[in-house]
């Protein structure tokens, strides 16, 4: 067991690791010991800042709160810097928590969505192998039934983490299924129900109406239900991560997030614009495509290891 | 965002006299507009900020034009360059003089790599070729599983053989086209990470068993600022061919396609613009010159209402409509061409300067397909007939199409008025007609896209009827003095 987790420990620090090498790197040769703050050194610290994904909006926000501390006299060279940068982007993150929401009673219903190819199918396999691990009865429903081999792929994950899956055909209707997974999670008692769904873009509007019709559908069996609908974004994305978070919101009532793909060298920086524009919490990063590589969110060890002071 | 940059531009120039020289003060704020707008669509930082210098080199010492906002004037300059680090257009396949042709597709997890070899494998059937998709990703569950579901939707073989490893598969894939005298070999392989070391070394050793006569990179539009990390990461362990950038479908800016070809040096070859087996296109890098500025696709509006539109029904239905025998039937055919085109929110999205005016409108889209219900519920002879559909047809017609009589009242008291709303529509054709084939947008244009393109809303709009107001006013009288008569 806690081999297990060392193991898993040392997976995340290897991923952040290759993301600390980059803008940590490139923050470190900026702060040389002493380092006064000059036009040069802001430029250099914009464009850290933009190569993070944190978007334009935002970095020309830091940026002047910086030139503001500057002229306070609150920030005088390169060190105090660094820790400015931190508080600012720390306190964007503040108290997230990672906890999945429960139901007062019955099946927790947990429905993941998002764009074509961020990560949704992996997620859900991630979480269900989380939640058995703590000793949670999951049940998984195969909502996609658009994608060619969506429903092989999620039973195979299912196999793997052990946990019952409810599926149809190829082009049945998602919603039918989903009710049948809430249906059946009922049925069974089981603590959580997992409702994988098809990726889609988010300015396909018909598509989005089908999603909304899911939601409809799993509600005439649990009015409360989902208790928690979480946004698979890709953590490669760039500035489209923030009107994908926008679309989804509006359209589902998006509860918090999940970012993949950070064992790359993106930063998923986008996830902080989206966090303080649209007030959505990261619940969990995905850092692997196996299905230990599911990390709670941690703004402390995120931002940390953006600056890459984490040794 | 494009209209900031106008904006920008131009309240700077209105100060400016024709004859002054562009200098790097008077475009400053202007090119700042411009780098805004370049990292917005996530253009990699440093890519940004050369093109910005390059620009700025062009721009400074010109004369401003006589007749030509100085802005307008930076635009086109923005706008050429754009185009020129895309780069031409070049989206032909090389194929091996001797032997099958061998295409191998890489990039990073669920960039779009099986979808885009199945996608491939079709427009290569569609030209005569015998394809043959290799499926050799055997990372992700049911990868394979995936390919052969869409081998088989476009009617190509798929080759796996379970045991050996992806080098060795691929090999043997090869062997197999030889074998079975297939003509291309399109190897789909495992999505992977640049950073991960073993499975670039397997890539790379796909690559020198099979040595491809075409390497092409997949890249999601919706990619950021990674784009350039790992592109480069992938073209120093391939030798890359191209790149084919995906679900361009979405409304990301891709600034990627930018950056990728700054970086790499290679063409991208094709554009993903759906999940769908067709949605594979060439790349015409001043289309997306102007979306990357924010400036709206306006060809990719022009050509789904092309792909939407039967010529021969088009021209059939416009006799009809001439001859003022349009009828329900034909009706419900155009319905069916607007909803084949998406929603039109979507489509209207696509049109420069439009598109963001075009958000809050509420366009009821439900109606159509309501409209279409009726119709269809109606028997063929009252379709031709409307005017004979009375109160006990249209209750029956409402029973059919599970409405209401007043809906079916509500259509056909519309129809008259779209008919000729409808008869707009072929306007949409004559813009396609005559849009693709113009040259270059002038300056003007550019800066202004909005002004050069008919009103969207004319489409859509019921036409004014002069008459109505005169009739209403008639009956009210009639009505008031029927009431007084009653009083009496
Ligand atoms: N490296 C890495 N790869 C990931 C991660 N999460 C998912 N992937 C990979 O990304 C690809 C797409 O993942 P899926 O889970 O199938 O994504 P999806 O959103 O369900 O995709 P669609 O259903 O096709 O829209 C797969 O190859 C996964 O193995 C992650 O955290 N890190
Ligand atoms: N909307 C849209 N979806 C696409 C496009 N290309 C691929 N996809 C979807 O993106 C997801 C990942 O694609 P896939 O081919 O499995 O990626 P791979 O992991 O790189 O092989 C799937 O859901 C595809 O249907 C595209 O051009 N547009
Ligand atoms: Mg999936
Ligand atoms: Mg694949």
């Amino acid at each position: 067991m806690f081999k297990a987790i060392g193991r898993l420990f040392t997976r995340v620090k290897e991923g952040l690791a290759k993301t600390r090498a980059r803008i940590g790197g490139a923050l470190r040769t900026l702060i040389g010991a002493g380092r006064a703050i000059d036009r040069q050194f802001l430029q250099q610290l914009e464009d850290t800042l933009l190569a993070a994904d944190i978007g334009v909006a935002k970095t020309d926000e830091i940026l002047a709160e910086l030139k503001r501390s500057y002229r306070d006299g609150e920030v005088a060279k390169g060190e105090d810097l660094l820790a400015f940068l931190k508080k600012t982007l720390r306190d964007e993150l503040a108290a997230e928590g990672s906890d999945l929401q429960r139901a007062a009673s019955g099946p927790t219903v947990v429905l993941v969505v998002g764009v074509n190819g961020a990560g949704k199918t992996t997620t859900i396999a991630k979480l269900a192998k989380r939640l058995t691990g703590e000793g949670r009865t999951v049940l998984i429903g195969a909502g996609d039934t658009y994608r060619a081999a969506a429903i092989e792929q999620l039973a195979i994950w299912a196999e793997r983490a052990g946990v019952e899956l409810v599926k149809s055909h190829q082009g049945a209707d998602a919603a039918a299924v989903a009710y049948d997974a809430v249906a059946a999670a009922e049925a069974r008692g089981c603590d959580y129900v997992l409702i994988d769904t098809a990726g889609r873009l988010h300015n396909k509007e018909h598509l989005m109406r089908e999603l909304e019709k899911l939601r409809r559908v799993i509600q005439k069996r649990i009015p409360s239900a989902p208790h928690e609908t979480l946004l698979v974004l890709d953590g490669t994305a760039g500035q489209n991560a923030v009107q994908q978070a926008k679309v989804f919101k509006e359209a589902m009532g998006v509860t918090g997030l999940v970012v993949t793909k950070l064992d790359g060298t993106a930063k998923g920086g986008a996830a902080i614009t989206v966090r303080r524009e649209l007030g959505l919490p990261v619940k969990f990063i995905g850092v692997g495509e196996g299905m230990d590589d599911l990390q709670p969110f941690d703004p402390d060890a995120f931002i940390a290891a953006i600056f890459g002071d984490q040794e | 965002m494009f209209e900031h940059i106008a904006e920008r531009f131009g309240s700077i120039f209105d100060r400016l006299r024709h004859g002054t020289k562009l200098s790097e003060d008077n475009i400053r704020d202007g090119l700042q507009e411009v780098r805004k707008a370049l990292l917005e669509a996530d253009v990699n930082v440093q890519v940004v900020r050369d093109f910005i210098a390059k620009v700025e080199a062009k721009a400074v010492g010109q004369q401003i034009l006589q007749g030509v906002a100085p802005g307008q004037q930076v635009v086109q300059i923005v706008h050429d360059e754009l185009i020129t680090l895309m780069g031409e257009a070049d989206a032909t396949i090389p194929y091996a003089k001797h032997g099958p042709t061998v295409i191998l597709m890489a990039g990073l997890q669920g960039s779009g790599k099986t979808t885009t070899c199945a996608k491939v494998a079709r427009l290569l059937i569609e030209q005569g070729k015998r394809p043959l998709l290799v499926a050799a990703d055997l990372q992700r569950p049911a990868a394979i599983e995936q390919l052969k579901v869409l081998g088989a939707q476009v009617g190509a073989p798929v080759f796996h053989e379970p045991g050996c490893k992806a080098p060795e598969l691929c090999a043997r894939g090869l062997a197999r086209a030889e074998l079975d005298n297939r003509d291309v070999v399109i190897l789909d392989t495992a999505g992977r990470l640049h950073v991960d070391d073993a499975l670039m070394t397997e890539v790379a050793e796909i690559h020198s068993r099979t040595k491809p006569h075409q390497t092409w990179l997949v890249l999601d539009a919706m990619t950021g600022q990674d784009a350039v990390v790992s592109a480069k990461a992938f073209n120093d362990r391939l030798p890359l061919d191209g790149v084919v950038v995906t679900k361009l479908d979405g409304d990301a800016r891709g600034g990627a396609i930018v950056s990728m070809r700054a970086v790499t040096g290679k063409p991208i070859k094709f554009v993903g613009v759906g999940e769908k087996m067709d949605g594979l296109q060439p790349f015409f890098p001043d289309r997306y010159a102007r979306r990357i500025l924010g400036m709206g696709d306006i060809l990719s509006f022009v050509e789904k209402a092309q792909g939407a539109v039967d010529e021969k029904q088009a021209k059939h239905i416009e006799e009809r409509i001439l001859k003022n025998k349009f009828d329900l039937a034909d009706f419900q055919a155009q319905l069916q061409t607007i909803t084949k085109m998406g929603s039109l929110k979507d489509l209207l999205g696509l049109i420069p300067g439009i598109g963001a005016k075009f958000s809050a409108v509420n366009i009821d889209e439900t109606i159509f397909k309501k409209y279409q219900v009726i119709i269809g519920s109606m028997t063929k002879h009252e379709r031709s007939r409307p005017d004979l559909i009375e109160m006990s047809r249209r209750r029956r017609i409402a029973m059919g199409s599970g409405t209401t009589t007043n809906d079916v009242s509500a259509l056909l008291k519309h129809f008259d008025a779209m008919k000729k709303v409808m008869g707009k529509f072929g306007d949409i054709q004559e813009m396609a007609k005559k849009l693709p084939d113009q040259p270059e947008l002038t300056p003007e244009q550019l800066a202004n896209p909005g002004a050069f393109m008919p009103d969207p809303n004319a489409l859509f709009r019921k036409p004014v009827d002069k008459d109505a107001l005169k009739r209403y006013r008639q009956e009210r009288k009639k009505k008031a003095k029927l009431k007084k008569a009653n009083k009496r």
